[in-house]
């Protein structure tokens, strides 16, 4: 699978493909999008990255376990159903603020927040089962 | 249960689960001696109760909660009368004693600080217990001093005996407290009562419910287990394996009266009836004579405890069995004499221990001189323990006797029983208290010398204490036993507390007690050699019984497991999707469902190419040369799908589908990498023909569903829903992101869960060199 060409693309590819991937995430609420889907195409890149270079640089790439990026991500889910919980509210109930930044009126929530777990979880559960199959330490 | 105030008996409640999680940090800052300042704990709350005890005298019930779970109708909420609060003051005062004494007999252990929280959480289980008034809540203290107890047994964790002990514990406690469970649901979800205070208004009624008895013998079933009872006694002698402070509080003062307490408690709207008076009475009276006859057969002084502490349980259940009130009020007197001189016994056994370096009754000896103090304690609560008067155990014996002689519902085979259990365990109280001190001592214990301050007190003021109860019988009687027997039977002792002797038909059979106990002790050898010979002879008891129970069960989990899943993928699969093609078929024909289908599919020209390439795909996998073609033709087919969703308005979906069809064919050409497959087809015309029957069933079925669900009038409320609320309240104009993240979002963490979860459980399976025979065979050919 390591031809001149695959392995020429592949970095630009990836990189397009992770940027693609957290513009998914975070149109998803407003557009088709979210973070299922966006922690899918970010594992693709990290697959198609480590089939054209191998395992390794991947791993080194991503600097942390992909399982423990899954788990941080899901931390993050269950953190963004706090907030509402102090605040009265059942678990998980979106809150939003709007705040300006830069004049500019954000909608923030605590829904992107768990969007941004559900995208970590799948990204860093797929990636880690996609590179443990590329390894072929036997 | 309205919403109430957070009060002082909350905290108290609350205090050793924040003792418990101080304590690893304190004992690394102060050493051992963290003990001292943790005892302030239990101390504490030690104090509060005895605050307590005059309104409760006087006859109030103190209770408070707060709702839990609203939805299901479980409070936290305590009720705090006469037998709860003798409880908590057992439990708070001998554990202020027990962690004062854990600090000197652990001095120096590498994982005292562990211990100390261990024991704290341990405390702040039962305590719950013995206040819980909510069915939930008893059972959620209940399950947590089983855990609790599991920890401390297998404390030490490096040596298998302790591990086996404490799951056996585990095991046999937690399987009652699942009958305990069953129990109280019964009682919530069938008699609708939902606390003790709901049940004790119920009253003697109760017992003409219909599922009075059910609900009985699962009480029971807790109640038996966690009080070790026989023949579920083993797990308390293997608990022994458990440092000594374990020993004293869990297994002879406070948790294994759980269940003692449970039947005490139920007593008001359970007793009296006759599968009480029959049950009782016979499972207490069989552990009481098995107990004190194993007690007997021991040389180990922890285990000749540990089994007279089974024994004493059996009497306990034995005399509330009776339901008679003189009886109760014995087994009450002797419940608080018991804790007091089981504990201390233990305590100064655990002593002897340290110091003598054995605790075998065979090697011990003349240590009198050389341990004054445990000495004189241990002589005292065997004394106690005995029965002789000026002390507790004394009158214990007394009542339950006269309630025995002449209450109701005894038989004089209950008294007998009574008087040969009470005789053999006075032998085996001198034995331990008087023995190891006695006689000539063995050369190698010249060293042994009293211990530290730490490990004598608990012992002295155990001993001193069984005496101050009957020296003070006026306040024993009108703040502990008096409010604890109303709350049991409803009623005031007959005969007072005293310290008084009557000589009557009791006495006697007390005098007829001690001459069995004396002579038992004169010939403890040969007794202990004959029980020994014919223990042997039988070979086997519930101890093994319980280790074949459990081999029975890998075994037969083991072979069920090779005849399901005997290793052929091949055979998994047919099957499973034999069953699916069944299970869709099936009911569409049976209950004559089969949809109409329609003759004709008005499609657009671009959607009938799309729906050409889904077929040329499904077409490539099946001619496919090899696998990996067949995968990727397996991805157009996927693609084709994704591309029917986009033209039918579902971009989500679809966007989604692209995604996974891609990764499929990543992963599943990995896969193929990995695994030894043959690159090609080679199965044989019959194989491929039975393959695709099930194939072409499965796909018959699924489409036949589909089109009998779609003819189906559809309900658009849940669209109608989230299309008029996304955009309003969730802020979101993606609806199915809308739904993800917001309407259902735990849902979604649920899965996400399950998503990691699943990942780490393939990571584990990749990580496990599978034994791959066919390249072994081919290295050893080379």
């Amino acid at each position: 699978m390591s031809t001149v060409i695959f392995r020429a693309i592949a970095p630009y590819l990836t990189a397009l493909m992770v940027l693609f991937s957290v513009f998914v995430l975070l149109r998803g609420h407003n557009n088709p999008g979210g973070g299922f889907i966006g922690g899918l195409i970010a594992a693709s890149a990290f697959a198609i990255y480590g089939i054209a270079y191998g395992v390794p640089p991947v791993r080194r790439a991503l600097r942390f376990h992909p399982m423990g990026i899954a788990g941080f991500g899901l931390v993050v889910a269950t953190l963004a159903g706090v907030p509402s919980l102090i605040g009265g509210k059942p678990f998980l109930t979106a809150l939003w603020a709007y705040p300006k930044i830069f004049g500019m009126e954000v909608a923030i929530s605590t829904a992107t927040f768990f969007d941004i777990g559900v995208y970590l979880v799948v990204l860093g559960t797929i990636t880690s089962v996609a590179l443990s199959l590329e390894e072929r330490e036997r | 249960m309205q919403e109430s105030q957070i009060d002082w008996t909350f905290l108290v409640m609350a205090a050793p689960f924040l003792a418990a999680f101080v304590a690893p940090l304190l004992k690394r800052l102060l050493g051992s001696g963290a003990s001292w300042i943790l005892a302030a704990a239990p101390a504490a709350m030690f104090v509060y109760f005895l605050g307590l005890i005059a309104p409760v005298a006087s006859g109030s019930v103190i209770a408070n909660g707060f709702a839990w779970a609203p939805s299901l109708q479980i409070n936290f909420s305590y009720r705090l009368d006469g037998l709860s609060l003798l409880f908590a003051l057992l439990v708070s005062g001998i554990g202020t004693f027990i962690l004062i004494y854990a600090g000197a007999y652990l001095k120096g252990h590498a994982h005292q600080g562990r211990f100390f929280s261990f024991i704290l959480l341990f405390m702040g289980a039962m305590q719950g217990l013995v206040l819980a008034d909510d069915f939930m809540t008893l059972f959620v203290f209940w399950e947590l001093t089983s855990i609790t107890s599991f920890l401390l047994i297998g404390f030490d964790h490096t040596r298998e005996a302790a591990r086996r002990a404490a799951l056996q514990a585990l095991v046999i406690t937690a399987g009652g407290g699942l009958c305990l469970l069953a129990g109280l649901l019964m009682m919530t979800g069938l008699v609708g009562v939902h606390s003790m205070t709901e049940a004790i208004a119920l009253g003697s009624s109760f017992a003409e419910n219909p599922y009075y008895l059910p609900v009985l013998i699962l009480l029971l079933g807790g109640a038996f287990t966690k009080s070790a009872q026989f023949p579920f006694h083993s797990w308390l002698a293997n608990a022994m394996e458990a440092p000594t402070p374990v020993s004293a509080y869990l297994h002879s003062a406070t948790m294994v009266k759980a269940g003692v307490y449970l039947l005490l408690r139920v007593h008001p709207f359970m007793g009296e009836t006759v599968p009480w008076m029959t049950i009782l009475p016979l499972f207490g009276g069989a552990t009481l004579l098995a107990g004190t006859l194993l007690a007997l057969r021991q040389t180990d002084l922890k285990l000749i405890l540990a089994y007279t502490t089974v024994a004493s349980l059996g009497l306990l259940v034995m005399l509330t069995g009776t339901s008679n009130e003189t009886a109760i009020l014995g087994a009450l007197v002797y419940l608080l004499a018991h804790s007091l001189f089981k504990g201390g016994l233990f305590m100064m056994a655990g002593s002897v221990d340290h110091e003598a370096g054995t605790r075998d009754l065979r090697e011990l000896g003349g240590l009198g001189l050389k341990m004054p103090v445990t000495f004189l304690s241990g002589l005292v609560l065997a004394w106690a323990m005995g029965g002789l008067f000026v002390t507790l155990g004394f009158f214990a014996k007394e009542a339950m006797y006269e309630g025995l002689l002449h209450g109701e519902g005894t038989t004089p085979v209950t008294l007998g029983v009574a008087v040969v259990g009470n005789g053999l365990m006075f032998a085996a109280a001198f034995a331990v208290g008087l023995l190891p001190f006695i006689g000539k001592r063995p050369e190698n214990l010249s060293g042994a010398h009293e211990g530290p301050i730490g490990l004598w007190i608990g012992p002295l003021v155990l001993a001193c204490l069984s005496v101050a109860g009957i020296v003070f019988a006026a306040f024993t009687q009108e703040a502990l036993i008096g409010p604890t027997l109303a709350a049991v039977a409803g009623a005031r002792p007959h005969p007072d507390l005293s310290y008084a002797i009557h000589v009557n038909e009791a006495f006697a059979a007390s005098c007829v007690t001690w001459a069995i106990g004396i002579l038992a002790l004169l010939a403890l050898r040969p007794v202990r050699r004959g029980l020994a010979a014919s223990l042997d002879a039988i070979g086997w008891g519930p101890d093994r019984g319980f280790d074949q129970l459990v081999n029975g069960l890998t075994n037969g989990s083991a072979a069920v497991t090779r005849f399901i899943q005997n290793g052929d993928l091949e055979r998994y699969l047919s099957i499973t999707f034999t069953v699916l093609a069944l299970a869709l078929i099936v009911p569409l024909v049976v209950f004559g469902e089969w949809p109409h289908v329609p003759e004709t599919f008005a499609l657009a020209p671009h959607e009938w190419a799309v729906m050409g390439l889904a077929a040329v795909g499904l077409v490539a996998v099946i001619v496919a040369e090899n696998r990996l073609t067949a995968i990727v033709s397996l991805g157009i087919q996927g693609f084709a799908v994704a591309l029917i969703y986009m033209l039918f308005g579902a971009p989500d979906l679809s966007f989604t589908q692209f995604m996974v069809e891609t990764l499929s064919v990543v992963i599943l050409a990995l896969v193929m990498t990995r695994l030894s497959l043959m690159t090609a087809d080679r199965r044989n015309y019959f194989q491929r023909a039975k393959d695709g029957t099930i194939a072409l069933a499965c796909g018959i079925g699924t489409a036949a569903l589909l089109i009998a669900v779609t003819n189906q009038p559809f309900d658009s409320r849940l669209s109608d829903f989230f299309a008029e609320h996304s955009r309003t309240i969730a802020h979101g104009r993606n609806i199915v992101n809308v739904i993800i993240v917001d309407f259902r979002g735990l849902d979604t963490l649920g899965e996400i869960a399950v998503v990691m979860i699943t990942g780490l459980a393939i990571l584990a399976l990749l990580r496990f060199p599978a034994p791959w025979r066919p390249t072994r065979a081919v290295e050893e050919e080379k």
